[in-house]
């Protein structure tokens, strides 16, 4: 057993590289203050593509360290990935807020680096233990993200709200975890895998939704989502941009795999609980959105919804709605960060705005900028040929192929609610007449927008490279 | 060559309707017209080969359109005899029209969108004469209905011509309903809808029967009448007949073009195509006969009264399509397509010679306002008189030929119903000779009534309504506003005089010159088997009594002679002759009272039946528990669930151990396994 205690230095790569530049440039800022803000930003926007290429050339075998905590197969690259390279982009996103404020603090890519490693600490454990320290580390990081701000009252309350849920919800998660244990004896994934195979009690199914509903308070599912739009409303808005694009897809690729490799035998309980989350989150994301005047908030609502559509992949319980799940949550992740940067470049000569009356007349002034927006917020919505539409076409018929027609359907209906609310925002852009006239954007903001309105429009004609690296992720997980 | 006939119109088309901004007027009105001359070139070189060549009928592949089950449907040309005879007709007669319409709308500011349209126009109408099988004929078909469409609404600012148009148009869908439908059963009783098979199968099909609407019927009577529901639309025959006198809103040249000369004549080129279907439907070629004998009659009449001089011909039109009719019917399909093409070149010389004349009368077209032109335009009266010569049945000028023709053959023909079409046909030869000289009477000769109007002033609108009273009597009352200030008649340029006299030599020539081979001694080779010809009945028209054989030639007599006593020797007549007979005057000049009926009948009920539906069924039904209610439904969902987040921190924690609670419930009670 100590032999094989040491891991592999491969094996822990890009946790290796988040934990060790995270530490050094903890030091680099505590020695130099804020003159090394730059220096401390860049760094860590390189030490997160640095991490994220190193997750590539990972090697597709599955291994495993630390004991069988830690495991390394394709769905946790393929979700890495995805999580560093939001990460990577949201960072850049705080960088160029930052540069506009007085405020400098080099603690924001710190805790950037460190809820990263959080994240694919989540995205790796392969048991109970692993799963919380994973999870803790990154919400530690993020309560503290979340109030960054903390001359702003809204971002103080919004950073309260957050550490007392996300407390309540720990909670419940450790003790749903205990139930576990205590009903299997194991903690370890494929343990439980075996304990459930003869088939689960009603204590199992206690601990399973204790667990559930921290898992679901991290991707901010009905109803365990009350903080999203507060917290998204008051967190800065890169800050936002990290919790919506980031930490959603950590714990989606946590709860996908703690159903499907410890409970797989179980799917047809738990099931009925996804079911329900999904479908109230789906319409309560579609029906709150529409009476937000806030962006920020109507993204909250909008990401609760979206969870909902990449639960419906989850509901199927099969390779295909796993499949579906990773293609989702990665073509989530372009188009919120996107979306975001295009909220960061909502910037008046008085300083940032942040209601929907304020896009008034933005496709005269800024045709490019309001087209990117308008390219985004179709694909939101699931218009063809745009990423969005062909998104919900993979959970949606992983749905009905698993015989969850009503499921699809409800779905579909309120993508139809949802496209409401979307397209309001393209009308104001491009129908009312206003004075919206922002700031030039800043080179970085351009490449953002770009990247994100590139990979939106072209993956339906490109879908290749997403679609097979999710295959290859879903396969490792049966 | 046969491509470039049909495809020349269409690139014409493209150019003048894509290009035409930025190519100008000027520019387009060349292109289409020289493509048009080259296209005409071309079809007289095609109907000397192929008519006295004696080249047999030829297929001309262009591509497969589409394959559906059993159906196959083909783009390909048919050429044969049948076909350029339309071919001539339709690219002489269109050429022509192009050319003079340089003249007539040179002062059109959409003078290339004009162009593009009769291009577009006759293209379609190539594709239909050429059509291989019954949906590339249909494709044409609904091709020139459009074309037709548009070019009726050109002047889309006035809305008596988009009246005119949307009528046109849905007349002409109750008839192609009647087509398609005759498609259909054409396609269930053959499996095909390729001419050549449903040909060779006919007389083996005709044996069975067929199930519908209760009855059990000889099924290719059914066919036949379907089809020729379609040819009645398109053609204007009793009952569908409304809509072509309002068609004269269009632009005097289209009036030429499709409401003479081409389109129309579309329902009796498709009866003569399916000559051998046919043929062996008795109770269908009686109906044709029996309609046809209808519409010259009634339609006759109402030309006596008119007073718009385009309605007076469009009236005349609808006759003579009648009279076609008679021909197709009877079984003389030859003698039938002969009027056709006779009648394309007189027809289309006295629309464009009517349309000389509204020019020189400042776009004036009631008759009433006419009179004593002969000095001023007489090039133009000439031309009128030649046309009125050959449309009256002069002798020796084409009409003489093919409309004598066909009275015989009504005469002759052992159809049921025979002796009724020719009693119709016979008394509606005396109605055209009188309705024809009147034009001419109270257009070029009498006092010159625009000299009076000058003090007056006249509504150009007022033309298109027919006035009450006494309308026999030339230009009684004279309380209208004018438009123009005074009259001066003018004659045309010569780029409208040429066609009209490139038209009036047809108009003489063409039925002494092509009688021979279209139903007389040649004619068997002449037709190549391209439609039914049957020697008897010319053998018979031969032999039939002196006074049948000079009916034609007394009514017309007695006809011309009528409307001189009326309008040269004794002008107060006419309104003394209405004034004695109000009813049977009013009848006649309101048309019957067909537009009415139709209204009473067709319009008011399907007004009040879309209203009921519009009001009641989509705005109360439909919007209120659809998308009103719904949307109405989703801002109270949405207002809720805003409610929900009251920003309490201990409701949010509620919330969540509600949820939490609620699943272990949920376990409790169903029990987990």
């Amino acid at each position: 057993m100590m032999a094989t205690a040491l891991p592999s230095i491969l094996t822990i790569l890009p946790e290796l590289v988040l934990a060790t530049g995270a530490l050094f440039l903890i030091l680099t800022g505590a020695f130099q203050g804020t003159r090394s803000i730059n220096l401390v930003n860049g760094a860590a926007f390189a030490i997160l593509v640095v991490a994220a290429i190193a997750t590539v050339f990972q090697t597709s075998e599955t291994q495993t360290a630390f004991n069988g905590s830690f495991v390394v197969d394709d769905f946790a690259r393929f979700m890495k990935v995805v999580t560093l390279l939001g990460a990577a982009a949201t960072l850049a996103l705080a960088i160029d807020e930052m540069s506009r404020q007085l405020q400098k603090p080099f603690e924001l890519a710190i805790l950037v680096l460190l809820s990263s490693l959080g994240m694919l600490l989540m995205i790796s454990a392969n048991d109970l233990i692993a799963l919380y320290l994973g999870l803790e580390l990154s919400s530690l990081a993020l309560y503290v993200l979340a109030a960054i701000d903390r001359h702003n009252a809204k971002a103080s309350e919004a950073g309260l709200k957050y550490f007392v849920l996300g407390a309540l919800s720990s909670g419940m998660l450790l003790y749903g975890a205990s139930l576990i244990y205590g009903f299997t004896g194991t903690v370890s994934f494929a343990g439980i895998a075996a304990a459930v195979k003869g088939g689960s009690g009603p204590g199992l199914m206690f601990g399973l939704v204790f667990l559930l509903a921290g898992l679901a308070f991290k991707i901010s599912a009905v109803p365990f989502h009350m903080w999203t739009p507060d917290v998204y409303e008051g967190a800065p808005t890169p800050v936002t941009a990290y919790f919506a694009a980031t930490n959603k897809i950590a714990a989606m690729a946590l709860t996908t795999r703690v159903l499907i490799q410890a409970f797989g035998t179980d799917a047809a309980e738990w099931r009925q609980i996804l079911v329900f989350i999904s479908i109230a989150s789906m319409g309560l994301g579609a029906f709150a959105a529409i009476g937000q005047r806030n962006i920020k908030r109507l993204m909250a609502y909008s990401s609760i919804s979206h969870v909902g559509y990449a639960l419906v992949g989850l509901s199927a319980g099969t390779q295909d709605g796993v499949n579906g799940v990773l293609v989702y949550m990665a073509i989530y992740m372009a188009m919120t960060v996107g979306t975001f940067g295009c909220i960061v470049a909502m910037r008046t000569k008085d300083g940032s705005v942040e209601t929907i009356d304020d896009l008034s007349g933005l496709a005269r002034s800024q045709p490019a900028f309001a087209f990117v927006l308008m390219v985004l917020m179709f694909s939101l919505a699931g218009v063809p040929p745009l990423a969005g539409f062909w998104a919900k076409w993979y959970v949606f018929s992983a749905a009905v192929d698993a015989g969850l027609v009503p499921l699809a359907v409800i779905g579909f209906l309120t993508s139809v609610v949802g496209a409401y609310y979307y397209l309001r925002i393209v009308r104001v852009m491009y129908f009312d007449d206003g004075p919206a006239r922002f700031v030039p954007l800043s080179g970085v903001l351009r490449a953002v927008l770009a990247v994100c309105g590139i990979v939106v429009i072209l993956f339906g004609l490109l879908p290749s490279p997403i679609v097979m690296a999710a295959g290859a992720a879903a396969k490792s997980l049966f | 060559m046969y491509s470039a006939i049909v495809f020349l119109p269409l690139l014409g088309f493209l150019i003048a309707g894509g290009l035409g901004r930025v190519i100008g007027a000027r520019s387009c009105e060349i292109v289409t017209t020289a493509f048009l001359m080259l296209g005409m070139v071309l079809s007289w070189i095609a109907f000397f080969q192929v008519g006295y060549g004696h080249q047999g009928a030829e297929l001309v592949d262009l591509a497969p359109w589409f394959i559906s089950g059993g159906l196959r449907v083909e783009w390909a040309l048919r050429i044969d005899t049948l076909t350029v005879v339309m071919l001539v007709v339709v690219n002489t007669v269109s050429a022509l029209v192009h050319l003079y319409s340089i003249g007539y709308m040179a002062d059109d500011p959409s003078r290339p969108r004009f162009f593009a349209y009769l291009s577009l126009f006759t293209f379609a109408m190539l594709m239909l004469v050429t059509a291989d099988n019954l949906v590339q004929m249909f494709f044409g078909w609904e091709g020139v209905g459009l074309a037709s469409y548009l070019l009726i609404g050109f002047w889309y600012d006035r809305p008596s011509a988009n009246a005119a148009a949307i009528k046109a148009f849905i007349v002409n869908r109750i008839g192609d309903f009647g087509f398609a439908l005759g498609i259909f059963l054409v396609f269930t009783l053959f499996s095909s809808i390729a001419f050549n098979d449903i040909f060779a199968r006919a007389p083996e099909i005709a044996k069975g029967s067929f199930h519908f609407l209760g009855f059990d019927w000889p099924p290719l009577t059914l066919a036949c009448l379907l089809l020729f529901m379609g040819a009645m639309g398109k053609s204007a025959q009793f009952l569908l007949h409304t809509w072509l006198p309002d068609a004269m809103e269009g632009p005097t040249p289209v009036s030429a073009l499709i409401h003479a000369a081409t389109m129309v004549t579309a329902g009796v080129f498709m009866v003569a195509r399916l000559s051998p279907l046919f043929e062996q439907a008795p109770f269908a070629q009686t109906a044709v006969l029996v309609i046809g004998a209808i519409t010259a009659f009634f339609a006759a009449t109402i030309g006596l009264v008119q007073n718009d001089i385009k309605r007076v011909i469009a009236y005349s039109t609808c006759s003579q399509l009648g009279y076609m009719f008679v021909g197709l019917g009877a079984g003389a399909y030859s003698i039938g397509i002969f009027h056709l093409f006779t009648h394309a070149f007189f027809k289309a010389l006295l629309f464009l010679g009517a349309g000389s004349v509204i020019v020189a009368m400042h776009h004036e077209q009631d008759m009433r306002k006419m009179g004593g032109l002969w000095k001023s335009i007489p090039f133009t009266g000439a031309m009128m008189v030649v046309g009125t010569l050959a449309l009256t049945g002069f002798p020796f000028t084409a009409g003489f030929y093919s409309k004598d023709a066909i009275i015989q053959a009504a005469y002759v023909s052992d159809r049921e119903g025979h002796v009724f079409a020719f009693l119709c046909t016979a008394i509606a030869a005396l109605m055209t000779a009188f309705y024809s000289w009147r034009l001419v009477f109270m257009t070029f000769s009498g006092p010159p009534h625009w000299a009076e109007a000058e003090a007056h002033a006249q509504d150009i609108s007022d033309a298109h309504k027919p006035q009450a009273g006494t309308a026999f009597a030339p230009a009684a009352d004279t309380s209208h506003e004018h438009g123009h200030g005074p009259v001066h008649p003018h004659e045309s340029p010569l780029v409208m005089l040429v066609p009209l006299a490139v038209l009036a030599l047809g108009a003489l020539a063409a039925g002494f010159l092509f009688k021979g081979v279209f139903f007389g001694d040649a004619a068997e080779h002449f037709w190549n088997g391209s439609l039914v010809f049957k020697d008897e009945i010319v053998k018979r028209i031969e032999e039939v009594p002196f006074l049948v054989e000079h009916t034609a030639l007394l009514m017309m007599i007695l006809g011309s002679a009528l409307a001189y006593w009326f309008y040269i020797v004794n002008p107060s007549l006419p309104g003394r002759l209405a004034a004695a007979n109000p009813i049977l005057y009013r009848f006649l000049l309101n048309k019957w009272y067909f537009d009415e009926i139709y209204d009473f009948l067709f319009v008011r009920p399907a007004k009040a039946i879309g209203r009921f539906l519009w009001k009641e069924g989509d705005g109360r039904l439909i919007d209120g528990f659809g998308p009103d209610g719904v949307s109405a439904r989703v801002i109270d969902v949405a207002r809720g669930a805003v409610r929900l987040q009251s920003g309490y921190l201990y409701h949010y924690a509620f919330a969540m151990l509600i949820g939490v609670a609620g699943f272990i419930t949920y376990f409790i009670v169903m029990g987990a396994r």
